[in-house]
Protein backbone atom coordinates (compact mmCIF):
# COMPACT_ATOMS: atom_id res chain seq x y z
CA UNK A 1 0.00 0.00 0.00
CA UNK A 2 1.43 3.30 -1.28
CA UNK A 3 0.96 6.54 0.75
CA UNK A 4 -0.36 7.77 -2.67
CA UNK A 5 -3.57 6.25 -2.66
CA UNK A 6 -4.60 7.83 0.95
CA UNK A 7 -6.31 11.08 0.88
CA UNK A 8 -5.43 14.30 2.59
CA UNK A 9 -8.49 15.30 4.97
CA UNK A 10 -8.30 18.17 7.68
CA UNK A 11 -7.22 16.01 10.42
CA UNK A 12 -4.85 13.70 9.03
CA UNK A 13 -5.24 10.68 6.85
CA UNK A 14 -7.83 8.66 5.22
CA UNK A 15 -8.16 5.55 3.22
CA UNK A 16 -11.22 4.99 0.38
CA UNK A 17 -12.32 1.34 0.49
CA UNK A 18 -14.38 0.39 -2.74
CA UNK A 19 -16.61 -2.80 -3.51
CA UNK A 20 -18.10 -3.22 -7.15
CA UNK A 21 -21.15 -4.68 -8.23
CA UNK A 22 -20.92 -4.74 -11.82
CA UNK A 23 -23.93 -5.87 -14.17
CA UNK A 24 -22.66 -7.42 -17.31
CA UNK A 25 -25.46 -8.54 -19.86
CA UNK A 26 -24.42 -11.56 -21.21
CA UNK A 27 -23.88 -11.69 -25.19
CA UNK A 28 -26.85 -14.98 -26.50
CA UNK A 29 -29.30 -14.07 -29.24
CA UNK A 30 -32.52 -15.21 -26.76
CA UNK A 31 -32.90 -14.50 -23.32
CA UNK A 32 -32.58 -16.28 -20.20
CA UNK A 33 -35.54 -17.78 -19.80
CA UNK A 34 -37.41 -17.74 -22.76
CA UNK A 35 -37.05 -17.30 -26.36
CA UNK A 36 -37.66 -13.59 -27.50
CA UNK A 37 -34.71 -11.87 -29.07
CA UNK A 38 -32.33 -10.06 -27.28
CA UNK A 39 -31.57 -7.30 -29.74
CA UNK A 40 -31.47 -3.98 -28.92
CA UNK A 41 -33.37 -1.31 -29.64
CA UNK A 42 -36.27 -3.02 -31.35
CA UNK A 43 -39.67 -1.36 -31.58
CA UNK A 44 -41.71 -1.19 -28.17
CA UNK A 45 -42.58 -4.61 -26.52
CA UNK A 46 -41.85 -6.29 -30.02
CA UNK A 47 -38.81 -8.69 -28.43
CA UNK A 48 -41.69 -9.59 -25.52
CA UNK A 49 -42.98 -13.11 -24.95
CA UNK A 50 -45.69 -14.22 -22.73
CA UNK A 51 -42.95 -15.73 -20.19
CA UNK A 52 -41.28 -11.78 -20.43
CA UNK A 53 -44.77 -10.50 -19.83
CA UNK A 54 -45.50 -13.00 -16.99
CA UNK A 55 -48.80 -13.96 -18.27
CA UNK A 56 -50.27 -16.67 -15.54
CA UNK A 57 -49.44 -20.13 -16.14
CA UNK A 58 -45.85 -18.99 -18.19
CA UNK A 59 -42.67 -21.46 -17.34
CA UNK A 60 -39.07 -20.33 -17.38
CA UNK A 61 -37.09 -22.49 -19.54
CA UNK A 62 -33.45 -21.89 -19.43
CA UNK A 63 -30.88 -20.92 -22.02
CA UNK A 64 -28.44 -23.41 -21.89
CA UNK A 65 -25.69 -21.08 -23.55
CA UNK A 66 -26.27 -18.28 -21.16
CA UNK A 67 -25.03 -20.91 -18.35
CA UNK A 68 -22.27 -21.15 -20.81
CA UNK A 69 -21.79 -17.94 -21.41
CA UNK A 70 -21.39 -17.42 -17.35
CA UNK A 71 -19.13 -20.50 -16.79
CA UNK A 72 -16.64 -19.08 -19.62
CA UNK A 73 -16.39 -15.87 -17.60
CA UNK A 74 -15.89 -17.67 -14.53
CA UNK A 75 -13.05 -19.41 -15.87
CA UNK A 76 -11.95 -16.21 -17.22
CA UNK A 77 -11.78 -15.05 -13.86
CA UNK A 78 -10.14 -17.85 -12.49
CA UNK A 79 -12.60 -18.40 -10.27
CA UNK A 80 -14.31 -21.27 -8.74
CA UNK A 81 -17.20 -22.63 -10.98
CA UNK A 82 -20.18 -24.54 -8.54
CA UNK A 83 -21.08 -27.66 -9.97
CA UNK A 84 -24.59 -26.64 -8.59
CA UNK A 85 -25.90 -23.68 -7.77
CA UNK A 86 -29.96 -22.46 -7.75
CA UNK A 87 -32.40 -19.80 -8.81
CA UNK A 88 -34.34 -17.78 -5.99
CA UNK A 89 -36.79 -15.08 -6.80
CA UNK A 90 -35.99 -11.97 -5.50
CA UNK A 91 -39.54 -9.89 -4.74
CA UNK A 92 -39.81 -6.34 -5.19
CA UNK A 93 -43.19 -4.23 -7.12
CA UNK A 94 -41.77 -1.94 -10.08
CA UNK A 95 -44.22 -1.28 -13.10
CA UNK A 96 -40.96 -2.85 -15.22
CA UNK A 97 -40.64 -5.75 -13.46
CA UNK A 98 -44.17 -7.57 -14.20
CA UNK A 99 -43.66 -11.27 -12.25
CA UNK A 100 -43.09 -9.16 -9.08
CA UNK A 101 -39.99 -10.61 -8.92
CA UNK A 102 -36.65 -10.95 -10.66
CA UNK A 103 -35.22 -14.40 -11.52
CA UNK A 104 -31.44 -14.35 -9.67
CA UNK A 105 -28.98 -16.37 -7.29
CA UNK A 106 -28.80 -15.35 -3.89
CA UNK A 107 -27.55 -18.32 -1.62
CA UNK A 108 -25.80 -20.42 -4.34
CA UNK A 109 -24.33 -18.51 -7.35
CA UNK A 110 -23.18 -20.85 -10.67
CA UNK A 111 -19.54 -18.90 -10.00
CA UNK A 112 -17.62 -18.05 -6.60
CA UNK A 113 -14.23 -16.76 -5.77
CA UNK A 114 -11.81 -15.83 -8.22
CA UNK A 115 -9.49 -12.71 -8.95
CA UNK A 116 -8.49 -10.06 -11.11
CA UNK A 117 -5.33 -8.95 -11.86
CA UNK A 118 -5.47 -4.67 -12.53
CA UNK A 119 -2.41 -2.87 -13.84
CA UNK A 120 -2.00 0.39 -12.70
CA UNK A 121 -0.32 3.87 -14.39
CA UNK A 122 2.69 3.53 -11.98
CA UNK A 123 3.70 -0.44 -13.34
CA UNK A 124 2.39 -1.68 -10.18
CA UNK A 125 -0.28 -4.74 -10.01
CA UNK A 126 -2.66 -5.38 -7.60
CA UNK A 127 -4.69 -8.54 -7.48
CA UNK A 128 -8.29 -8.01 -6.67
CA UNK A 129 -10.80 -10.52 -5.52
CA UNK A 130 -13.96 -11.40 -7.27
CA UNK A 131 -16.85 -12.50 -4.49
CA UNK A 132 -19.02 -14.24 -6.96
CA UNK A 133 -20.68 -13.98 -10.55
CA UNK A 134 -24.39 -15.11 -10.55
CA UNK A 135 -27.33 -15.30 -13.60
CA UNK A 136 -30.35 -12.79 -13.03
CA UNK A 137 -32.65 -11.92 -15.26
CA UNK A 138 -32.79 -8.14 -16.67
CA UNK A 139 -35.91 -5.68 -15.75
CA UNK A 140 -37.69 -3.59 -18.67
CA UNK A 141 -37.38 0.53 -19.20
CA UNK A 142 -39.79 2.53 -17.91
CA UNK A 143 -40.15 6.16 -19.76
CA UNK A 144 -40.98 9.19 -17.69
CA UNK A 145 -41.03 11.57 -20.69
CA UNK A 146 -43.73 10.24 -23.30
CA UNK A 147 -46.72 11.06 -21.33
CA UNK A 148 -47.79 14.15 -18.76
CA UNK A 149 -49.21 11.48 -16.18
CA UNK A 150 -48.57 8.34 -17.47
CA UNK A 151 -45.68 6.49 -17.00
CA UNK A 152 -44.49 3.98 -20.38
CA UNK A 153 -43.27 0.50 -20.16
CA UNK A 154 -41.40 -1.33 -22.71
CA UNK A 155 -40.83 -4.97 -21.64
CA UNK A 156 -38.04 -5.56 -24.83
CA UNK A 157 -34.90 -5.59 -22.27
CA UNK A 158 -37.18 -7.99 -19.67
CA UNK A 159 -35.87 -10.98 -19.03
CA UNK A 160 -32.74 -10.60 -20.85
CA UNK A 161 -29.59 -12.26 -19.14
CA UNK A 162 -27.24 -10.65 -16.99
CA UNK A 163 -24.17 -11.96 -14.97
CA UNK A 164 -23.92 -9.73 -11.79
CA UNK A 165 -20.09 -10.30 -10.90
CA UNK A 166 -19.19 -8.61 -7.25
CA UNK A 167 -15.74 -7.90 -6.51
CA UNK A 168 -14.44 -7.91 -2.60
CA UNK A 169 -13.73 -4.64 -0.88
CA UNK A 170 -10.49 -4.85 -2.00
CA UNK A 171 -9.92 -1.46 -3.94
CA UNK A 172 -8.70 1.31 -2.48
CA UNK A 173 -8.88 4.49 -4.79
CA UNK A 174 -10.37 5.85 -7.75
CA UNK A 175 -7.90 5.44 -10.39
CA UNK A 176 -7.49 1.37 -9.04
CA UNK A 177 -11.96 1.44 -9.60
CA UNK A 178 -11.43 2.36 -13.16
CA UNK A 179 -8.64 0.56 -14.10
CA UNK A 180 -10.86 -2.42 -12.60
CA UNK A 181 -13.71 -2.05 -14.70
CA UNK A 182 -11.44 -1.14 -17.88
CA UNK A 183 -9.91 -4.83 -17.08
CA UNK A 184 -12.98 -6.58 -16.36
CA UNK A 185 -14.58 -5.07 -19.70
CA UNK A 186 -11.55 -6.03 -21.65
CA UNK A 187 -11.95 -9.89 -19.80
CA UNK A 188 -15.55 -9.91 -20.60
CA UNK A 189 -14.90 -8.65 -24.46
CA UNK A 190 -12.21 -11.27 -25.12
CA UNK A 191 -14.39 -14.33 -24.09
CA UNK A 192 -17.65 -13.24 -26.06
CA UNK A 193 -19.60 -12.86 -22.95
CA UNK A 194 -20.32 -9.44 -23.43
CA UNK A 195 -19.94 -6.92 -25.55
CA UNK A 196 -19.27 -4.38 -22.82
CA UNK A 197 -21.09 -1.34 -24.47
CA UNK A 198 -21.59 1.02 -21.63
CA UNK A 199 -23.12 3.73 -23.18
CA UNK A 200 -26.35 0.74 -24.47
CA UNK A 201 -25.94 -0.15 -20.78
CA UNK A 202 -24.48 -3.45 -21.38
CA UNK A 203 -22.50 -2.98 -18.71
CA UNK A 204 -23.43 -1.14 -15.74
CA UNK A 205 -21.86 -0.44 -12.26
CA UNK A 206 -22.87 0.28 -8.74
CA UNK A 207 -20.45 1.26 -6.39
CA UNK A 208 -19.88 0.65 -2.92
CA UNK A 209 -17.61 3.74 -1.04
CA UNK A 210 -16.74 4.02 2.33
CA UNK A 211 -13.73 5.60 4.10
CA UNK A 212 -11.43 4.68 7.24
CA UNK A 213 -7.95 5.74 8.89
CA UNK A 214 -5.54 3.46 7.45
CA UNK A 215 -5.10 -0.11 9.48
CA UNK A 216 -8.95 0.55 10.85
CA UNK A 217 -12.15 -1.53 10.02
CA UNK A 218 -14.03 -0.63 7.89
CA UNK A 219 -16.48 2.36 7.68
CA UNK A 220 -19.95 2.36 7.17
CA UNK A 221 -20.64 2.15 3.07
CA UNK A 222 -22.33 4.26 0.43
CA UNK A 223 -23.52 2.65 -2.70
CA UNK A 224 -23.65 4.78 -5.90
CA UNK A 225 -26.21 3.20 -8.28
CA UNK A 226 -26.44 2.63 -11.57
CA UNK A 227 -22.98 3.78 -12.72
CA UNK A 228 -22.45 3.50 -16.70
CA UNK A 229 -18.98 5.50 -17.66
CA UNK A 230 -15.42 4.15 -16.08
CA UNK A 231 -14.89 8.31 -15.99
CA UNK A 232 -18.05 8.96 -14.22
CA UNK A 233 -17.23 6.43 -11.54
CA UNK A 234 -13.84 7.84 -10.58
CA UNK A 235 -15.53 11.34 -10.25
CA UNK A 236 -18.16 9.88 -7.89
CA UNK A 237 -15.89 8.10 -5.99
CA UNK A 238 -13.78 11.11 -5.75
CA UNK A 239 -16.52 13.14 -4.66
CA UNK A 240 -18.18 10.44 -2.48
CA UNK A 241 -15.07 9.77 -0.44
CA UNK A 242 -14.18 13.30 0.39
CA UNK A 243 -17.40 13.93 1.24
CA UNK A 244 -17.73 11.40 4.30
CA UNK A 245 -14.62 12.10 5.27
CA UNK A 246 -15.74 15.95 5.97
CA UNK A 247 -19.14 14.57 7.21
CA UNK A 248 -17.24 12.56 9.99
CA UNK A 249 -14.07 14.83 9.98
CA UNK A 250 -16.91 17.37 11.43
CA UNK A 251 -18.31 15.52 14.04
CA UNK A 252 -21.05 13.31 12.23
CA UNK A 253 -21.49 9.85 10.94
CA UNK A 254 -22.36 8.06 7.26
CA UNK A 255 -25.57 6.56 7.09
CA UNK A 256 -26.03 3.66 4.94
CA UNK A 257 -27.85 4.60 2.11
CA UNK A 258 -28.24 4.53 -1.97
CA UNK A 259 -26.84 7.49 -3.81
CA UNK A 260 -26.68 9.03 -7.30
CA UNK A 261 -24.13 10.74 -9.41
CA UNK A 262 -25.20 13.79 -10.71
CA UNK A 263 -22.48 14.16 -13.53
CA UNK A 264 -23.80 17.76 -14.61
CA UNK A 265 -22.91 18.90 -10.56
CA UNK A 266 -20.08 16.35 -10.64
CA UNK A 267 -21.25 15.48 -6.88
CA UNK A 268 -23.41 12.32 -5.45
CA UNK A 269 -27.05 12.92 -3.69
CA UNK A 270 -29.04 10.74 -1.64
CA UNK A 271 -31.50 8.63 -3.36
CA UNK A 272 -34.09 9.44 -0.99
CA UNK A 273 -36.27 6.02 -0.79
CA UNK A 274 -39.28 7.04 0.70
CA UNK A 275 -39.83 2.99 0.75
CA UNK A 276 -38.69 1.28 4.14
CA UNK A 277 -35.30 -0.80 3.42
CA UNK A 278 -35.26 -3.26 1.15
CA UNK A 279 -36.69 -6.49 1.99
CA UNK A 280 -36.53 -9.07 -1.23
CA UNK A 281 -37.34 -11.95 0.78
CA UNK A 282 -35.39 -14.50 -1.50
CA UNK A 283 -36.90 -18.15 -1.57
CA UNK A 284 -35.97 -20.87 -4.32
CA UNK A 285 -37.86 -20.33 -7.25
CA UNK A 286 -40.58 -23.23 -7.41
CA UNK A 287 -40.20 -23.38 -11.33
CA UNK A 288 -36.66 -24.10 -11.79
CA UNK A 289 -34.80 -27.32 -10.60
CA UNK A 290 -31.22 -27.02 -9.51
CA UNK A 291 -28.74 -26.14 -12.19
CA UNK A 292 -26.31 -28.82 -12.39
CA UNK A 293 -23.44 -29.03 -14.27
CA UNK A 294 -21.00 -32.02 -14.89
CA UNK A 295 -17.34 -31.54 -14.84
CA UNK A 296 -16.74 -32.89 -18.53
CA UNK A 297 -18.86 -29.48 -19.83
CA UNK A 298 -16.50 -27.16 -17.60
CA UNK A 299 -13.74 -28.96 -18.55
CA UNK A 300 -14.73 -28.61 -22.15
CA UNK A 301 -15.69 -24.88 -21.83
CA UNK A 302 -12.11 -24.28 -20.08
CA UNK A 303 -10.41 -25.96 -23.05
CA UNK A 304 -12.12 -23.82 -25.52
CA UNK A 305 -11.07 -20.53 -23.53
CA UNK A 306 -9.25 -17.93 -26.01
CA UNK A 307 -6.21 -16.40 -24.83
CA UNK A 308 -6.67 -13.91 -22.45
CA UNK A 309 -5.26 -10.48 -21.94
CA UNK A 310 -2.47 -11.24 -19.03
CA UNK A 311 -1.69 -14.49 -21.13
CA UNK A 312 -1.52 -12.60 -24.36
CA UNK A 313 0.60 -9.69 -22.33
CA UNK A 314 3.09 -12.37 -21.19
CA UNK A 315 3.73 -13.66 -24.94
CA UNK A 316 4.32 -10.35 -25.94
CA UNK A 317 6.58 -9.52 -23.49
CA UNK A 318 8.60 -12.72 -23.75
CA UNK A 319 8.84 -13.94 -27.10
CA UNK A 320 8.48 -10.52 -29.06
CA UNK A 321 10.67 -8.51 -27.07
CA UNK A 322 7.83 -5.75 -26.16
CA UNK A 323 7.90 -3.34 -23.23
CA UNK A 324 5.40 -4.12 -20.71
CA UNK A 325 4.02 -0.52 -21.47
CA UNK A 326 3.77 -1.40 -25.40
CA UNK A 327 2.36 -5.38 -24.55
CA UNK A 328 0.07 -3.64 -22.07
CA UNK A 329 -1.40 -1.22 -24.44
CA UNK A 330 -1.48 -3.63 -27.40
CA UNK A 331 -3.52 -6.67 -25.10
CA UNK A 332 -6.29 -3.68 -23.75
CA UNK A 333 -8.89 -4.46 -26.88
CA UNK A 334 -8.85 -7.93 -28.62
CA UNK A 335 -9.14 -6.34 -31.59
CA UNK A 336 -5.89 -4.22 -31.35
CA UNK A 337 -3.99 -7.34 -29.95
CA UNK A 338 -5.46 -8.77 -33.50
CA UNK A 339 -4.05 -6.23 -35.82
CA UNK A 340 -0.67 -5.96 -33.89
CA UNK A 341 -0.35 -9.32 -34.49
CA UNK A 342 -1.11 -9.59 -37.90
CA UNK A 343 0.69 -6.61 -38.89
CA UNK A 344 3.99 -7.75 -36.43
CA UNK A 345 3.41 -11.83 -38.23
CA UNK A 346 7.15 -12.28 -39.78
CA UNK A 347 8.36 -8.66 -39.02
CA UNK A 348 9.94 -6.62 -36.57
CA UNK A 349 7.59 -6.54 -33.51
CA UNK A 350 8.91 -3.76 -31.61
CA UNK A 351 8.86 -1.65 -35.02
CA UNK A 352 4.94 -3.04 -35.64
CA UNK A 353 4.29 -2.23 -31.82
CA UNK A 354 5.31 1.15 -32.22
CA UNK A 355 2.99 2.32 -35.69
CA UNK A 356 0.45 0.38 -34.26
CA UNK A 357 0.15 2.35 -30.72
CA UNK A 358 1.14 5.91 -31.78
CA UNK A 359 0.93 6.32 -35.83
CA UNK A 360 -2.08 3.80 -36.22
CA UNK A 361 -3.97 5.04 -33.22
CA UNK A 362 -3.14 8.33 -33.27
CA UNK A 363 -4.61 8.66 -36.67
CA UNK A 364 -7.77 6.28 -35.37
CA UNK A 365 -8.20 9.20 -32.44
CA UNK A 366 -8.24 11.93 -34.75
CA UNK A 367 -11.11 10.68 -36.80
CA UNK A 368 -12.95 9.13 -34.47
CA UNK A 369 -12.57 5.47 -36.35
CA UNK A 370 -11.48 1.88 -34.09
CA UNK A 371 -9.46 0.02 -35.06
CA UNK A 372 -11.92 -2.64 -36.70
CA UNK A 373 -12.88 0.17 -38.97
CA UNK A 374 -9.60 0.92 -39.74
CA UNK A 375 -9.00 2.70 -43.40
CA UNK A 376 -5.63 1.18 -43.26
CA UNK A 377 -5.85 -2.60 -42.84
CA UNK A 378 -3.30 -4.79 -41.39
CA UNK A 379 -1.77 -6.09 -44.25
CA UNK A 380 -1.33 -2.39 -46.00
CA UNK A 381 0.62 -1.27 -42.83
CA UNK A 382 2.65 -4.35 -42.82
CA UNK A 383 3.32 -3.71 -46.45
CA UNK A 384 4.28 0.06 -45.35
CA UNK A 385 6.67 -1.65 -42.61
CA UNK A 386 8.50 -3.76 -45.40
CA UNK A 387 9.06 -1.02 -47.31
CA UNK A 388 11.19 0.52 -44.00
CA UNK A 389 12.64 -2.84 -43.39
CA UNK A 390 14.21 -3.21 -47.19
CA UNK A 391 15.14 -0.13 -47.09
CA UNK A 392 12.65 1.43 -49.61
CA UNK A 393 11.61 4.33 -47.99
CA UNK A 394 12.75 6.16 -44.55
CA UNK A 395 10.71 6.36 -41.23
CA UNK A 396 9.73 10.27 -42.11
CA UNK A 397 8.71 9.21 -45.96
CA UNK A 398 7.23 5.92 -44.41
CA UNK A 399 4.48 8.36 -42.30
CA UNK A 400 3.83 10.28 -45.48
CA UNK A 401 2.84 6.86 -47.54
CA UNK A 402 1.00 5.87 -43.77
CA UNK A 403 -1.67 9.44 -45.22
CA UNK A 404 -1.80 8.46 -48.10
CA UNK A 405 -2.45 4.80 -47.63
CA UNK A 406 -4.97 5.97 -44.94
CA UNK A 407 -7.19 8.79 -47.77
CA UNK A 408 -6.56 7.19 -50.94
CA UNK A 409 -5.77 3.32 -49.80
CA UNK A 410 -3.78 1.14 -52.54
CA UNK A 411 -0.80 -1.16 -52.08
CA UNK A 412 2.21 0.71 -50.64
CA UNK A 413 4.61 -0.83 -52.92
CA UNK A 414 2.53 -0.05 -56.27
CA UNK A 415 2.48 4.15 -54.40
CA UNK A 416 5.94 4.22 -53.70
CA UNK A 417 6.61 2.82 -57.15
CA UNK A 418 4.08 5.48 -59.00
CA UNK A 419 4.59 8.60 -56.76
CA UNK A 420 8.40 8.01 -57.06
CA UNK A 421 8.70 8.28 -53.28
CA UNK A 422 11.40 5.09 -52.78
CA UNK A 423 14.15 6.98 -51.43
CA UNK A 424 17.46 8.01 -52.90
CA UNK A 425 20.82 6.08 -52.17
CA UNK A 426 22.74 6.84 -55.65
CA UNK A 427 25.15 9.79 -53.97
CA UNK A 428 25.66 11.03 -57.78
CA UNK A 429 21.93 12.64 -57.75
CA UNK A 430 22.46 14.29 -54.30
CA UNK A 431 26.12 14.92 -55.05
CA UNK A 432 25.06 18.02 -56.91
CA UNK A 433 23.25 19.33 -53.98
CA UNK A 434 25.92 18.73 -51.64
CA UNK A 435 28.83 20.33 -53.77
CA UNK A 436 27.05 23.15 -53.61
CA UNK A 437 25.66 24.13 -50.30
CA UNK A 438 29.40 23.36 -49.47
CA UNK A 439 30.46 26.36 -52.03
CA UNK A 440 27.85 28.81 -50.73
CA UNK A 441 28.07 28.02 -46.60
CA UNK A 442 32.10 28.11 -46.10
CA UNK A 443 31.03 29.71 -42.24
CA UNK A 444 29.08 26.38 -42.04
CA UNK A 445 31.98 24.06 -43.12
CA UNK A 446 34.31 25.63 -40.66
CA UNK A 447 31.38 25.00 -37.98
CA UNK A 448 31.02 21.24 -39.05
CA UNK A 449 34.78 20.98 -38.67
CA UNK A 450 35.01 22.44 -35.28
CA UNK A 451 32.38 20.26 -34.62
CA UNK A 452 30.85 17.67 -36.09
CA UNK A 453 27.58 18.02 -34.82
CA UNK A 454 27.07 21.04 -36.94
CA UNK A 455 26.88 18.60 -39.70
CA UNK A 456 23.59 18.19 -39.12
CA UNK A 457 22.37 21.47 -40.13
CA UNK A 458 24.18 20.07 -43.74
CA UNK A 459 22.02 16.77 -43.61
CA UNK A 460 18.62 19.08 -42.74
CA UNK A 461 19.52 20.78 -45.93
CA UNK A 462 19.94 17.87 -48.00
CA UNK A 463 16.92 15.96 -46.91
CA UNK A 464 14.79 19.57 -47.65
CA UNK A 465 16.44 19.99 -51.78
CA UNK A 466 15.79 16.04 -52.28
CA UNK A 467 11.93 16.30 -50.82
CA UNK A 468 13.06 13.51 -48.39
CA UNK A 469 13.46 10.94 -50.22
CA UNK A 470 17.47 11.23 -49.70
CA UNK A 471 18.52 7.86 -47.77
CA UNK A 472 19.80 9.47 -44.21
CA UNK A 473 22.58 7.06 -44.25
CA UNK A 474 23.81 8.12 -47.49
CA UNK A 475 24.00 11.72 -47.01
CA UNK A 476 25.79 10.95 -44.09
CA UNK A 477 28.57 9.44 -45.56
CA UNK A 478 28.61 11.88 -48.16
CA UNK A 479 28.85 14.61 -46.33
CA UNK A 480 32.03 13.32 -44.04
CA UNK A 481 33.57 12.50 -47.17
CA UNK A 482 33.09 16.25 -48.90
CA UNK A 483 33.58 18.20 -45.62
CA UNK A 484 36.68 15.95 -44.71
CA UNK A 485 35.26 15.19 -41.12
CA UNK B 1 -42.16 -16.93 15.88
CA UNK B 2 -45.58 -14.49 16.44
CA UNK B 3 -46.15 -11.89 14.14
CA UNK B 4 -47.90 -8.52 15.59
CA UNK B 5 -50.09 -5.63 14.13
CA UNK B 6 -47.12 -4.26 12.90
CA UNK B 7 -45.56 -6.78 10.80
CA UNK B 8 -49.13 -7.38 9.23
CA UNK B 9 -49.31 -4.19 7.89
CA UNK B 10 -45.35 -4.44 6.59
CA UNK B 11 -46.36 -7.76 5.04
CA UNK B 12 -49.26 -6.31 3.49
CA UNK B 13 -47.22 -2.97 2.14
CA UNK B 14 -44.49 -5.12 0.45
CA UNK B 15 -47.09 -7.10 -1.01
CA UNK B 16 -49.18 -4.16 -2.44
CA UNK B 17 -52.50 -5.35 -0.63
CA UNK B 18 -54.40 -2.65 0.72
CA UNK B 19 -55.58 -3.46 4.30
CA UNK B 20 -57.91 -1.49 6.00
CA UNK B 21 -56.97 -0.55 9.68
CA UNK B 22 -60.10 -3.01 11.03
CA UNK B 23 -58.60 -5.74 9.26
CA UNK B 24 -55.31 -6.07 11.14
CA UNK B 25 -56.30 -7.64 13.83
CA UNK B 26 -57.93 -10.60 12.01
CA UNK B 27 -55.32 -11.29 9.52
CA UNK B 28 -52.74 -10.94 12.53
CA UNK B 29 -54.87 -13.91 14.23
CA UNK B 30 -54.80 -15.83 10.86
CA UNK B 31 -51.18 -15.22 10.28
CA UNK B 32 -50.59 -17.19 13.59
CA UNK B 33 -52.35 -20.06 13.13
CA UNK B 34 -50.78 -20.66 9.66
CA UNK B 35 -47.15 -20.29 10.95
CA UNK B 36 -48.49 -22.78 14.74
CA UNK B 37 -49.37 -25.36 11.85
CA UNK B 38 -45.80 -25.10 10.12
CA UNK B 39 -44.20 -25.11 12.65
CA UNK B 40 -44.86 -28.72 13.32
CA UNK B 41 -42.79 -29.52 11.13
CA UNK B 42 -39.56 -28.25 13.56
CA UNK B 43 -40.77 -31.55 15.10
CA UNK B 44 -39.28 -33.78 12.23
CA UNK B 45 -35.59 -34.20 12.35
CA UNK B 46 -34.25 -33.59 8.87
CA UNK B 47 -30.44 -33.78 10.14
CA UNK B 48 -28.52 -34.41 7.57
CA UNK B 49 -31.12 -34.91 4.67
CA UNK B 50 -30.94 -32.43 1.33
CA UNK B 51 -33.58 -30.21 0.79
CA UNK B 52 -36.01 -32.03 -1.91
CA UNK B 53 -36.23 -29.91 -5.27
CA UNK B 54 -38.22 -32.74 -7.27
CA UNK B 55 -40.26 -35.64 -6.58
CA UNK B 56 -38.62 -37.42 -9.12
CA UNK B 57 -34.81 -37.15 -9.60
CA UNK B 58 -34.39 -35.35 -13.13
CA UNK B 59 -32.42 -32.47 -14.23
CA UNK B 60 -33.70 -29.12 -15.51
CA UNK B 61 -35.05 -28.92 -18.92
CA UNK B 62 -32.69 -26.49 -21.22
CA UNK B 63 -33.26 -24.26 -24.38
CA UNK B 64 -31.16 -24.27 -27.29
CA UNK B 65 -30.53 -20.21 -27.85
CA UNK B 66 -32.50 -19.51 -30.86
CA UNK B 67 -35.27 -16.61 -31.20
CA UNK B 68 -38.31 -18.50 -31.08
CA UNK B 69 -40.90 -16.47 -29.78
CA UNK B 70 -41.60 -12.46 -29.60
CA UNK B 71 -42.27 -10.14 -32.29
CA UNK B 72 -45.74 -9.92 -31.41
CA UNK B 73 -47.25 -7.14 -29.69
CA UNK B 74 -50.17 -6.88 -30.02
CA UNK B 75 -50.73 -10.18 -28.15
CA UNK B 76 -48.05 -9.16 -25.12
CA UNK B 77 -50.88 -5.88 -24.86
CA UNK B 78 -54.14 -7.82 -25.40
CA UNK B 79 -54.56 -7.40 -21.59
CA UNK B 80 -53.13 -3.94 -20.73
CA UNK B 81 -55.68 -1.70 -19.19
CA UNK B 82 -53.43 1.50 -21.22
CA UNK B 83 -51.52 1.52 -23.63
CA UNK B 84 -50.08 4.17 -26.27
CA UNK B 85 -48.18 2.55 -29.48
CA UNK B 86 -47.35 -0.49 -28.12
CA UNK B 87 -46.11 0.81 -24.86
CA UNK B 88 -47.81 0.10 -21.07
CA UNK B 89 -48.99 3.12 -19.50
CA UNK B 90 -48.80 3.26 -15.66
CA UNK B 91 -49.57 5.47 -13.11
CA UNK B 92 -46.27 7.93 -13.19
CA UNK B 93 -43.40 6.66 -11.17
CA UNK B 94 -40.76 8.78 -10.96
CA UNK B 95 -37.62 7.76 -8.36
Amino acid sequence: MTTSKLIKGATGDWEVVIGMEVHAQVTSKSKLFSGASTEFGGAPNSHVSLVDAAMPGMLPVINEECVRQAVRTGLGLKAKINLRSVFDRKNYFYPDLPQGYQISQYKQPVVGEGEVVVDLDSGEAVSIGIERLHLEQDAGKSVHDRHPSMSAVDLNRSGVALMEIVSKPDLRSSEEAMAFLTKLRSILRYLGTCDGDMEKGSLRADVNVSVRRPGEPFGTRCEIKNMNSIRFIGQAIEHEARRQIEIIEDGGTIDQETRLFDPGKGETRSMRSKEEAHDYRYFPDPDLLPLELSEDMVGTLQAALPELPDEKKTRFIRELGLSAYDASHLVAERDTADYFEAVANGRDAKLAANWVINELNGRLNKDGHDIVSSPVSAAQLGGILDLIGDKTISGKIAKDLFEIIWTEGGDPREVVKARGMAQVTDLSAIGGIVDDLVAKNPDKVEQAKANPKAMMWFVGQVMKASGGKASPQAVNDLLKTKLGL
Amino acid sequence: MSVDASTVRRIARLARIAVAEDEVDHLRGELNAILAFVEQLGEVNVEGVEPMTSVTPMAMKTRKDVVTDGGDPEAVMANAPKSEDDFYLVPKVIE
